[in-house]
């Protein structure tokens, strides 16, 4: 393998990194046809970004002999290879990453100016294919906007904010922060924001619908857009389906997919009008389960002969979440009592979604929340 | 009960803003004192928080251009709230460049105050951020608890050297000894005494000046022919300065200290809109 990048983009490549390095511990690399795949997923599997370089980011680039390398190395010492961002602007005029098969070390090579090369010789470890499965196209919703626009809005919300919920109608977003189950709920500060659809480049709302993610892990894509200039397109669907946030220009595509919280109950139950937007219909709240647990993203290997981690999905126990959020209506319109928290799964497949590497994945008997790659649309069969 | 204000004028806010963070610096939770024509933040001194006490009053009608206050009732027209100035001053944070910004009391799950700021967006239609700050509402019979405290009977009131140079005079104290000794006379003298087995130091101001409190103040009777030369002094916590002098914001016009010997170190500060007064008594 030998990538070579010159000039801004090796500035590019160091911020796709330091971006990757918000969500997981370990960079996963993965050089294909397509470019080169640059991936990281967080601890608990609700976070997954992909990084796509294509050929064309490159001066050079030349995909190993062997067609199925892919390593992962811990991002650290990745970071620590772009590690001050205004230094390479200014000295470094490439970089070069070339896999030392006998050595088994991934070397990177800066050149800087006045003939000075740092190399650096990374030992890695063979590893999966980690490729979540999502398909932006099946999303209901779509929204495009500047990146200044998520990152005034973000702003609002306090930098330890973990959960944020968002809710769409037919020309209207609500950005929220949610409050932690164990938190005093009537003791935590709420704050939303509205903004009309006017201010997206693109608004495309079919399904009015209200989901909780991460905020945190999302904040790496927004350094790395506002940098870059390029717009964020924003694609989810009904809770419990994942959220997937992109960046792409001609020469890379970012996409970064996180979970959403999901539940159980159908949402018809929940639709009353909130008192605080009579005019507008509000789009049903979700009655959160907090455990982290409800944030899973199933992850699947290639290895193995099918799916090797479809994780249960017990009902969680709701007694610990009468009361709404911040409305202030009852919930007795729930004949069948409070809703059961059911996490719906982000499942990851094996391969990437490119008719070439399709593999044939046997269905498990145990409940699949979210289809395999095999038919490249998201359903849920729960 | 009802509240409604509104404030439009970009300067008002920030002031305001100000206000609300050197408020916030100085303590977790306060009382909102709400009444046709001031706002009051009130911290009464008790043994939890080290016996300092505030009385943060600002005049509305400075500040906000409506204001609608309908109180507990006919006879005792004013709300008592408490609230954490914390959450006060995020609120405002990121409102700064707001077109409007209107606080209202609401409930929601319990009490609000709702703050409502309409923000200048990319389109014709503005964003509008909304924080609802959950507070208590606080019942009449406990109102006298949180009354405007008496001005003491000082031996010395003396206008306080420039706030930055005290500032960092009292910060590298702080390093030395938890404790600081403060004392003035009637001459415009001012001293800053710190002292530990190892070390002693002394900062030493001159031609403060001494607020001339008038029929308005209470002076005791004996300070008027009060040796000029003698010093009264209190000694207290240097944290509990150091708080003060750190987190305000409100650059008062006017920057005086009275001190009962021994026993109370009263710090104002006057502003043309607010003024804000902070006691921290002595310790031994």
């Amino acid at each position: 393998m030998d990538c070579v990048a010159t000039g801004g983009n090796v500035k590019v490549l160091a911020k796709a990194i330091h971006s990757l390095s918000r969500i997981g511990e370990e960079l996963y690399l993965e050089p294909v046809e397509d470019g080169l795949a640059l991936r990281s997923v967080n601890s608990s599997r609700s976070a997954f970004a992909c990084f796509l370089l294509s050929p064309l980011f490159f001066q050079r680039y030349q995909t190993p002999s062997d067609q199925s390398f892919r390593c992962k190395m811990p991002i650290k010492s990745v970071q620590a290879v772009f590690k001050s961002l205004s230094s390479l602007d200014r000295s470094v005029e490439k970089c070069r990453i070339q896999l030392n098969s006998e050595k088994s070390r991934l070397t990177i090579t800066l050149h800087c100016k006045h003939g000075l090369l740092k190399t650096h010789n990374l030992s890695f470890q063979d590893c999966e294919s980690l490729q979540a499965v999502f398909d932006k196209e099946s999303c209901a919703n779509v929204l495009q906007a500047q990146p200044r626009l998520m990152v005034d809005t973000v702003l609002h919300f306090p930098p330890s904010l973990e959960e944020v919920n968002l809710s769409v109608s037919s020309d209207r977003v609500w950005l929220r922060n949610h409050v932690e189950d164990d938190a005093d709920p009537s003791r935590a500060m709420m704050t939303e924001l509205c903004l009309s659809s006017e201010e997206f480049d693109h608004f495309a709302v079919s399904t009015q619908t209200s989901i909780t993610f991460c905020l945190k892990e999302l904040r790496g894509l927004l350094v790395f857009a506002e940098s870059s200039g390029l717009p964020i397109s924003m694609y989810f669907d009904e809770p419990g389906s994942p959220v997937i946030l992109s960046v792409a220009d001609s020469v890379l595509e970012a996409n970064f997919v996180l979970a959403t919280l999901s539940e159980d109950s159908h949402p018809k139950n929940h639709v009353k009008s909130n008192t605080k937007h009579p005019d507008a219909e509000q789009p049903p709240d979700d009655f959160m389960n907090d455990d982290m647990d409800s944030f899973l993203i199933a992850m699947e290997t290639s290895e193995l002969p099918g799916p090797s981690h479809v994780p249960t999905s017990p009902p969680h126990p709701t007694n610990n979440r009468k009361h709404s959020v911040s409305e202030d209506e009852q919930e007795e319109a729930l004949t069948e009592g409070p809703p059961n928290k059911k996490f719906c799964s982000l499942f990851f497949g094996s391969v990437l979604p490119t008719p070439s590497q399709l593999t044939n994945q046997t269905i498990q008997s145990q409940e699949v929340l979210a289809s395999d790659s095999e038919d490249e649309n998201q359903t849920e069969t729960s | 009960m009802k509240f409604r204000a509104k404030i439009i004028d970009v300067g008002c806010l920030n002031h305001f803003t100000r206000v609300v963070n050197t408020v916030s610096k100085l303590t977790k939770a306060c009382v909102l004192r709400l009444t046709c024509d001031h706002l009051y933040f009130v911290l009464s001194g008790k043994v939890a928080t080290g016996g300092v006490s505030m009385w943060c009053e600002l005049s509305q009608v400075n500040f906000f251009d409506e204001f609608q206050l309908e109180g507990v009732s006919a006879d005792a027209n004013e709300i008592f709230l408490e609230v954490a100035p914390e959450n006060l001053s995020r609120a405002l944070k990121t409102a700064q460049n707001a077109k409007s910004v209107k606080i209202k009391l609401t409930k929601k799950n319990c009490p609000c105050l709702t703050l409502a700021a309409e923000l200048p967006s990319l389109s014709s239609v503005s964003r509008v951020v909304t924080h609802d700050i959950p507070v208590d509402v606080i019942p009449r019979r406990l109102w006298h608890d949180f009354r405007e405290p008496q001005m003491p009977d000082f031996d010395v009131s003396i206008y306080l050297p420039p706030l930055k140079t005290m500032k960092s005079v009292v910060d590298r104290m702080k390093n030395l000894s938890n404790y600081l000794v403060i004392e003035a006379n009637l001459n415009g003298e001012m001293n800053l005494k710190i002292e530990t087995d190892l070390v002693s130091v002394t900062t030493h101001f001159k031609e403060l000046g001494n607020p001339p409190w008038g029929d308005d103040g209470s002076p005791s009777a004996s300070a008027s022919h009060r040796d000029t030369e003698l010093m009264a002094q209190t000694r207290v916590d240097i944290r509990k300065l150091q708080q003060f002098l750190t987190g305000q914001q409100v650059n008062p016009s006017r920057a005086m200290c009275n001190i009962v010997h021994k026993r109370i170190l009263h710090l104002i500060f006057l502003h043309e809109d607010v003024s804000l007064q902070y006691f921290i008594p002595a310790v031994m």
